[in-house]
């Protein structure tokens, strides 16, 4: 534990201090905060599908209720910005523990049909219900987060915000892994029958974890909203599940480090390929393909693997802990 | 008009849709039946044979017959090479990397058909002309009796394919214990591609023959193997009339929400999809088998 901590500072004091310090605002910063809300939507959908094993294709639907929750409450209703988040946070898990019970109970590929149908049918209804949510042209106007009189409008500040709450989710991360619960989560992960047997009432269990990963995703979702102060539907649709689970996946499944790998790569990956235009889409689908068949674990597991190797075959003994 | 020809006119309309989610159904139901594997990617392959059919009649300018025939062929050598190069290497394959693995290769063949095609919404002309019929109050194309006789025609081929061919037979063996066909002899290997074969051409079919109703773009194979997948799952993942029925009940039922709510209309197929899952996941004509540890 003592090791998994010091990891933990030295990793928030690199992106608290070093990365600000040396992106002075611009653009790049503004890439970062969204490296860090997409870190958080990462590791949300990790914990459910790299520690509990449970696929969900819905991720977006979660993300984009928050967000518009808080838009709503916030704009057209004058909540205040803070207690709206809690709300759509407290609402969405709600809804997720209701949906969870009936969804939970499939496995496998149909489990992630239908998350996939729930989140269309979340978008399909933002989309349609422009009365409370402007339809496919958007939302706009939502107020900037603010305590007092500091108001959290630019980039460095929402930096500091964003990857205040991002490293906080992630500190809870690490230290469900190393409960009771996360042994639990793994155990129905490796057989759901034998983790019941053990006595862990992995029905309950799968549906709480599920209902915390739409928690933090509402939670970044409504970060998003008063970043931008502005949502529109098309941000919250099935690609962007897809690409969720593309961060989870590449970055390695049930590692807290690897989905900030992921979520880093698969938000600069557009940056990069800027020049290649539309190309990207099939390096996309590549990439998803090309990973999962060469390298399951992960960037995490290809860079531990490097490093042993190295370690091998510098240090001719080595390799002792891999 | 009156309610009972308006009436009419949905339920014709909806059975035409219907036939075009069975046939895509077929597709999951077969590729499932022998690998155990839901192909995301089956959507693909329907678009894949309307953009290729747009291609082989536009661009080179070859008869309709010979550029749905070219289209189909040019398909299910995609789905070969599908099966050979993404679904094949994996060497412990799990649900989880299959439903990743199709996904990637869904995105893929989307951007290959948007660099190759472009952007734009094509149409294939119909058939046989656009001069209306009447048939009991309301109108139909000569196309959607197209539809309908090609679905038929498919469906007889195929039952009778599984019924009656060694080939058929090898590949239901596979569906009940691929490891019990293994050991009686099957090639469960050439049973998994000519799987891939058989559902990329059905698919294909599928995406030429409502081309010159619906256009088609890259990105059309998307909602449409979805809602085949609806289609397959209402008749619980059978490779028959189980899966045909559940498509076409699902075009119908699509076509009549259309008439209360046009913009709701996609979202029909999705709850039925969950109602499905939630309370009759073998589907709606089966009985509930128990569950193997």
């Amino acid at each position: 534990m003592q090791r998994e901590l010091l990891k933990f500072a030295l990793f928030a004091a690199l992106v608290l201090v070093v990365a600000p310090l040396y992106f002075q605002g611009g653009y790049i910063l503004n890439v970062l905060v969204f490296v860090g809300i997409n870190t958080m939507l990462a590791i949300g959908l990790n914990l459910l599908l790299g520690f509990a094993g449970q696929i969900s294709l819905g991720q977006a639907a979660f993300y984009g209720l928050g967000a518009y929750v808080s838009a709503i409450l916030t704009t057209t209703h004058g909540f205040n910005p803070w207690l709206a988040m809690i709300f759509a946070a407290l609402a969405i898990g709600a809804l997720a523990f209701v949906i969870g019970f009936p969804i939970l109970k499939l496995k496998g590929h149909y489990l992630a049909m239908a998350t996939l149908g729930f989140g269309i049918i979340v978008y399909i209804v933002i989309n349609e219900y422009v009365d409370l949510t402007g339809g496919p042209s958007g939302f706009p106007g939502i107020p900037n987060l603010s305590i007092g009189s500091f108001s959290f409008d630019s980039d460095m500040k929402n930096y500091y915000l964003i990857w205040g709450a991002t490293l906080g989710v992630m500190l809870l991360a690490i230290n469900l892994a190393r409960s009771r619960i996360g042994r639990a989560l793994r155990a129905i992960h490796d057989s759901e029958v034998a983790a019941q047997v053990l006595g862990i009432n992995a029905r309950l269990l799968k549906v709480q974890i599920f209902a915390c990963s739409a928690m933090i995703s509402s939670l970044a979702g409504s970060l998003y909203a008063h970043y931008i102060t502005f949502v529109s539907p098309s941000t919250f649709g099935f690609h962007f599940s897809v690409e969720l689970l593309t961060m989870v996946v590449i970055g390695g499944l049930g590692s807290i480090y690897g989905s900030f790998l992921g979520a880093t790569l698969i938000t600069l990956l557009p940056e990069i390929l800027r020049t290649f235009h539309d190309y990207d889409i099939i390096f996309y689908g590549a990439l998803l393909m090309i990973m999962t068949i060469f390298l399951p674990g992960g960037l995490i597991q290809g860079g531990t693997l490097a490093w042993n190797f190295l370690r091998k075959s510098w240090g001719g003994k080595g390799g002792a802990d891999a | 008009m009156n309610l009972t020809d308006q009436l009419t006119q949905y339920i014709l309309s909806g059975l035409s849709t219907g036939a075009i989610y069975a046939l895509i159904g077929l597709g999951f139901a077969i590729i499932y039946n022998s690998t155990g594997i839901i192909n995301f990617a089956q959507g693909e392959f329907v678009m894949f044979g309307g953009m290729l059919g747009v291609y082989f009649f536009h661009k080179q300018g070859l008869a309709l017959p010979i550029a749905f025939l070219l289209a189909v062929v040019v398909t299910a050598l995609c789905g070969v090479i599908f099966e050979r190069f993404a679904i094949r290497p994996l060497r412990r394959p799990t649900p989880m990397n299959m439903v990743i693995i199709t996904i990637g290769g869904s995105i893929f063949l989307r951007g290959v058909a948007m660099i190759a095609w472009g952007k734009d919404t094509h149409v294939l002309p119909t058939f046989s002309g656009d001069e209306p019929i009447s048939f009991a109050g309301a109108t139909l194309l000569p196309q959607h009796l197209w539809i309908f006789a090609i679905t038929i025609l498919l469906i007889i081929g195929t039952k009778l394919f599984f019924s009656h061919t060694i080939s058929g037979k090898a590949m239901s063996a596979c569906a009940v214990n691929r490891r019990a066909a293994g050991l009686v002899g099957i090639d469960v290997r050439r049973m998994i591609m000519f799987s891939f074969i058989l559902s990329s051409a059905i698919g294909a079919m599928a995406g030429i023959i409502i081309a010159p109703l619906t256009m088609t773009s890259y990105d059309v194979g998307v909602m449409l193997g979805l809602k085949g997948f609806c289609a397959a799952i209402i008749g619980g993942m059978s490779s028959g009339l189980p899966t045909v029925i559940g498509g076409l009940l699902l075009g119908v039922l699509e076509s009549l929400g259309a008439g209360f709510s046009s913009g709701y209309k996609d979202a029909v197929a999705f709850v039925i999809l969950l109602l499905i899952l939630f309370f009759r996941p073998q589907g709606l004509f089966s009985r509930g088998s128990s569950e193997r540890v």
